[in-house]
């Protein structure tokens, strides 16, 4: 169960983590993009963490809502409106909560993800954020159906975002920047992959 | 009559198109909304929204945009917006832009203004 502290808590670790990796996100996106995601998003969560003090005591969809619409306006490549969507649809799922439990979590990822796939028309297997988040998803399901607990399913649930990391370096990117490179793009990993595993690491640890 | 916006990754990208296009019709209402708020690369929220807000008025504004997160960018600042009359055209920005600009001059309906980019989109340079 977490409650506003709890998400403050986690959302300051992805900001932090954010922009402890920006390099190396921003140097994957060097190869098959434009070598921005990094540096992009920790412009991003840089301006979120300017509004952190707004949090204080607003329910849990009100502060997703918030995070999504300062990513929007502040990112500026395609992780702004994609992340941006995710955020605002979860704040949208969660309006009014004060607390969220895990049935909520796995709730707000379904439509984060379903936000993602119309906003970039994009599917799984298109060497994206979705490769890695999908997977995490069912994942989590799978795992928390059958015993109900929190840490277990969100172990697994990192571990088939990594894994997801690792299928992307074997298939061709349809979308996006990477794009443009065809089969060139075969071997590396999607920074968005990689950035939605950051942070979904930053809710197990805390969680 | 109705406005054009120029929606880039690139300030100057942007900047370039609408000055191209006013030399054809300077009477075009036409903002370019390119690149960061800092001038980096990007797509800027604020950047679509202001330009909108500058040129707006009931004969309606199109969007034109480079790729990916303008694109996204652009229909995230439209859904905020969804009581007027804009419009993002899937086309060539340089040659869209020429055409809805000469033929937005000659106050056309906004549906004329649309066409005439999406045309651009078909037709050969040689």
């Amino acid at each position: 169960m977490a409650d506003n502290a709890k998400v403050i808590e986690i959302i300051k670790k992805i900001i932090a983590d954010v922009d402890e990796q920006k390099l190396f996100l921003t140097e994957l996106d060097n190869v098959i993009g434009d070598g921005d995601h990094g540096i992009n998003l920790a412009r991003g969560f840089d301006a979120v963490n300017e509004m952190m003090d707004t949090f204080e005591g607003k329910d849990i969809g009100a502060i997703m809502k918030a995070i999504g619409m300062k990513l929007v306006s502040t990112v500026g490549g395609a992780s702004g409106p994609l992340y941006g969507t995710a955020f605002m649809k979860s704040g949208a799922y969660l309006n009014g909560k004060a607390e969220m439990n895990m049935e909520d979590f796995l709730g707000m990822m379904e439509v984060a993800i379903d936000g993602i796939m119309k906003r970039g028309k994009a599917v799984r297997g298109e060497k994206t954020m979705l490769d890695a988040m999908i997977p995490a998803l069912d994942a989590m399901k799978e795992s928390y159906a059958a015993d109900g607990d929190v840490k277990k399913a969100l172990d697994a649930g990192v571990a088939a975002a990594e894994e997801g990391i690792e299928f992307t370096k074997t298939i061709i990117a349809t979308k996006g920047r990477a794009s443009y490179l065809g089969e060139r793009s075969i071997g590396h990993q999607d920074p968005g992959a990689t950035s939605f595993t950051l942070m979904l690491k930053a809710v197990q640890a805390l969680a | 009559m109705v406005g054009i916006v120029i929606v880039s990754h690139s300030q100057k990208l942007a900047e370039g198109v609408v000055d191209l296009a006013a030399l054809m019709a300077p009477e075009t209402p036409m903002r370019a909304a390119g690149g960061m708020d800092d001038g980096g690369f990007g797509t800027s929220f604020e950047k679509i929204n202001a330009a909108i807000e500058d040129i707006y008025t009931d004969d309606g504004v199109i969007l034109l945009m480079d790729l990916g997160s303008a694109v996204m960018t652009a229909e995230m600042v439209l859904e905020m917006m969804d009581d007027r009359k804009i419009k993002m055209v899937d086309c060539p920005v340089v040659e869209g832009a020429i055409a809805a600009a000469v033929v937005a001059a000659g106050n056309a309906p906004i549906e004329d203004v649309i066409q005439v980019a999406e045309a651009a989109k078909t037709t050969a340079k040689f």
